[in-house]
């Protein structure tokens, strides 16, 4: 159904390719998985498949690349839209129509299929996807799973045999995945669709995947195979997986369900060992909010909030998209006023300050670590913000340096990857020193090795004895790192907790090794491998 | 109830019905008369909008209108004409140089000078308030989908437009808090300085991804040729120019040329043969908006309204207007009122818009 065949691309300007003699082929009706580092190429990989790159991207393509038959060469993007739909990144921005009924139908108005088979489709879709009771909404009311939903049946409705996704499941909570996922899988299964999709989160879909696609570090390096194969080795691997090669089981299951039929061995083999410690480092409280509450017209984002944050500890702040988790942040770093209750930070009210007083007492990381970001270059921006804070020269750079050590001077921060990219923007935030420290889903688009290395920061900060608050979806950034969990619903707090017990008891929330090993407590691959290697389990080993 | 089932009025049928109100209003500067219009159109307006974000454009604009209605009188007030009559009051007078005939500023203020201000004010106000109806009652995205394949990308364009309004002022909240997250200035001169490049660059990224994602949609795949497109295109838009040039002199009441006509059917003429011809494409419509006889009756409705105003205004033209000498309550024909009631049809026959929940995500997440 797709095949590459000896594909190179390089895009304008570029002197190394990002694909480089790559060579793929995948068989109809199949889910097929792209995994890799962020700036492996997965994008490009993705965009070639109905001939955004290089027709719409610019940039050289040598090799074929065929698509049910079609070469991209000859066939534009607008030719293609009848053999694959493709979903981007932002589903956001790539609403043409206002309501849920239009924006399905955009496709087809294109392709001109006509009225009767139209509306037929449409139905289809809404039930296929689950949208039927939001047919005549306007997706700007929608929340970020119904948006993704909606973006995936606007590309499915003009029947296509091939459907393209880029990260679907990035920016939604554990629940709105699960739907978008489970709506994937029944087009694999009842429809017969062949599906390629990149993800970074990989504990979900790697169930559901056929084959896996892996792209190496280097531009020409790609293997596929099924999962089993390529999961024996690769580098990026879900929790489950990295918890069967620690415990040496083989074949490598892939699903909690098949580990758990494993794990009765493994909880017996660690039984003996002792259980792990925690190692508190909480110190004294440095902010709270008190009977908290704020709306958005009719909507109530935060309902009388009452919290204590405390120096050395690292705080989890989860919940479904649209809980309040941004609003709670957004009151601490003062970006809103309470309307009603109180907000302090070291006893002074942070909304009440000036910027740059601010900046000294309480720092965010928001979710879009770019939008802090607006020099040309790395080392002007950390010029910038050695300026803003009013420190000596070279602080800004040098707590970079503490952080990543490899981003050069001379980078424009949009060509950063994520994972520096984020990395930068917590140098200017940390510059100043404040005490308190947030992060707003600082997870989004990091893949495992920059998610490990963030859990490590946020640890050493806390130690340090930073106030380090986490707004996330990510369960496991929360089982390696999180203390204290507080979960929010509708605005409420539902949860507050040790991170133990919350991650160990939730259904929702528990993370993958969790789930395997229950009832014993164990929450990450690290504590297990360490505890069957004969070490006594330190919660945080800081490295 | 004339309609099976809940599918909302054509949203033509409401923009000409609130179009021929605009049209009565422009024609009576008796406050009464327009005060009736005006409690009509927000009476439809609040029984039938549903709840959808462009459905609060009535109230932005009423809001305009009352601005409007306050400039106009201030203005007449400081700079206006001195209208003789009943004094009111008096401000100190600039004597001003010969060259500046016709401005003055101060000077005596007479209760003739208000309130012929506030009625040609409250005139704006009114004509204001029927085109912010005509947005609540029908979404401007249903409106630009009514248009003819010929037009097809300008309306296109337009809907972009529409829809990245609301994300740039999303986006410009999303910079100012960056910047204060930075410890620099969010007021000011300098706080605005540093905001229009990441806005600016923010809108192009969004760009460039609707495109990606217009292109693989199949948008701009068709089989007629591109220089047939172009010319119906330019047809087509020469002639509704021409249709507007023309209807602006037939309804310019001064100026009774067989001109106006001569150039409205021309431009008609062009806009039917480009819509024509242009109607051969090869794009299909999903669920077209369809004009029963409910949308008739609320077009009747409309223009009934225009025919009771411009029957008084040819048996009684005083009665359309506020009498200023001597000052004395405005009257009120029998035949304007009746016209001016009938324009309640609308809120009887067409259904309420489809409710829409009010936003959710986006502002809290």
């Amino acid at each position: 159904m797709i095949c590459f065949d000896r594909v190179t691309v390089t895009y304008p300007g570029a002197t190394v390719p990002v694909l480089d003699n790559v060579s793929l082929a995948i068989e109809e009706g199949n889910l097929a998985l792209v995994i890799g580092a962020t700036g492996a190429g997965k994008s490009t990989l993705l965009r070639c498949v109905n001939g955004l790159v290089p027709h719409f991207s610019g940039g050289r393509l040598n090799g074929t690349v065929t698509v049910d038959g079609r070469n991209t060469e000859q066939y534009r993007p607008r030719d293609l839209a009848d053999a694959v739909g493709y979903v981007g990144q932002d589903p956001d921005a790539t609403f043409v129509a206002d309501t849920v009924e239009d924006e399905l139908a955009y496709a087809m108005e294109n392709l001109g299929v006509d009225p009767e088979t139209m509306r037929r489709r449409v139905e289809d879709v809404l039930d296929t996807l689950n949208l039927h009771a939001l047919r005549q909404r306007a997706i700007t009311t929608l929340s970020g799973g119904q948006r993704q939903r909606v973006a995936i049946g606007a590309a499915f409705t003009a029947a296509p045999k091939v459907l393209v996704l880029d990260e679907p499941t990035s920016s939604l909570d554990p629940v709105s995945a699960e739907e978008v996922l489970a709506s994937l899988a029944r087009l694999v299964h009842d429809q017969g669709t062949t599906i390629l999709v990149a993800e970074h989160r990989l504990e979900r879909i790697v169930q559901f995947a056929d084959i896996v696609v892996e792209l190496g570090s280097s531009p020409g390096s790609l293997r596929s195979g099924t999962p089993a194969t390529v999961f024996a080795t690769a580098e990026l691997a879900p929790p489950v997986v990295r918890l069967a090669r620690a415990a040496g089981w083989s074949p490598v299951p892939l699903s909690v369900r098949d580990a758990r039929r494993a794990a009765p061995e493994l909880r017996g083999r660690l039984e003996a060992s002792p259980r792990p410690l925690v190692q508190s480092t909480r110190g004294e409280r440095v902010a709270s909010l008190k009977g908290v509450t704020a709306s958005y017209g009719p909507i109530t984002a935060l309902a009388e909030v009452t919290l204590d944050f405390h120096e050395g500890e690292v705080m989890a702040v989860m919940g479904r998209n649209g809980a309040g988790k941004s609003t709670l942040l957004h009151h601490l770093v003062g970006l809103r006023r309470a309307q009603r209750g109180s907000v302090e930070v070291l006893g002074r009210m942070p909304s009440a300050l000036t910027a740059s007083e601010a900046i000294r007492l309480v720092g965010l990381v928001p979710q879009d670590p770019g939008s802090l970001l607006c020099a040309e270059t790395v080392a002007a921006e950390c010029r910038d913000a050695d300026r803003d804070g009013h420190l000596a020269g070279g602080t800004t750079r040098a707590v970079l340096e503490s952080l990543v050590a490899d981003i050069s001077d001379d980078a424009h921060p949009k060509d950063l990857s994520e994972g520096q990219r984020l990395a930068l923007a917590l140098a200017v935030v940390l510059a100043p020193e404040p005490p308190v420290l947030l992060f707003d889903e600082p997870t989004r688009g990091l893949d495992y090795r920059a998610k490990e290395r963030l859990a490590r920061q946020l640890r050493q900060l806390a130690a340090r004895g930073h106030c380090v608050v986490v707004a996330t979806h990510d369960v496991e950034l929360v089982a390696e790192a999180a203390d204290r969990v507080v979960v929010l619903a509708d605005g409420e707090v539902i949860t507050d907790g040790p991170a133990r017990s919350v991650v160990c008891y939730s259904a929702g929330l528990a993370s993958q090794v969790a789930r395997i090993l229950a009832p014993a407590e164990w929450l990450t691959v690290e504590e297990v491998a360490a505890a069957l290697a004969g070490q006594s389990p330190h919660r945080w080993s800081i490295r | 109830m004339l309609r099976d089932r809940l599918q909302p009025l054509h949203p033509i049928a409401w923009w000409c019905w609130a179009g021929a109100l605009a049209v009565a209003a422009s024609r009576t500067t008796n406050p009464i008369l327009l005060g009736l219009i005006l409690a009509v159109v927000a009476w439809v307006v609040t029984t039938r909008r549903g709840n959808s974000p462009w459905a609060r454009s009535f109230n932005a604009l009423m809001r305009v209108g009352l601005l409007v209605i306050v400039i106009r009188v201030v203005i007449q007030v400081l700079f206006g004409d001195r209208v003789p009559g009943d004094m009111l009051f008096s401000f100190p007078s600039v004597p001003l140089p010969s060259w500046a005939a016709g401005v003055t500023i101060g000077g005596p203020v007479t209760a003739q000078a208000a309130i012929g201000a506030f009625c040609q004010g409250l005139q704006i106000a009114v004509i204001l308030a029927c085109f912010g109806a005509a947005n609540s009652l029908a979404s401007s995205f249903r409106l630009l989908r009514c248009v003819p394949a010929g037009l097809y990308e300008v309306a296109v364009a337009v809907t972009v437009s529409i829809s990245f309004t609301p994300q740039v002022v999303l986006s410009v909240a999303r910079v100012r808090d960056a910047r204060r997250l930075r410890g620099r200035a969010t007021s000011g001169l300098r706080g605005w300085r540093g905001l229009a490049v990441p806005v600016l660059e923010g809108a192009l990224e969004r760009s460039v991804a609707l495109a990606a994602s217009m292109d693989a949609r199949g948008f701009g795949r068709r089989s007629t040729s591109q220089r047939r497109r172009r010319v119906t295109g330019a047809a087509t838009l020469g002639g509704l120019i021409g249709l507007g040039i023309g209807l602006f002199e037939l309804l310019d009441a001064g100026s009774a040329s067989g001109i106006g006509l001569a150039v409205a059917l021309v431009g008609g003429a062009l806009v039917v043969g480009g819509l024509v011809v242009a109607a051969h494409g090869t794009r299909s419509r999903y669920r077209p908006d369809r004009w029963l006889v409910a949308e008739w009756l609320v077009v009747a409705a409309g223009l009934a309204t225009v025919a009771g105003i411009v029957a008084v205004g040819n048996s009684d033209p005083n009665a359309l207007t506020q009498s200023l000498y001597p000052l004395a309550l405005p009257q009120v024909p029998a035949l304007a009122l009746a016209g001016i009631l009938v324009a309640t049809v609308p809120s009887a026959i067409s259904p309420v818009q489809a409710p829409v929940r009010p936003r959710l995500k986006g502002a809290v997440a």
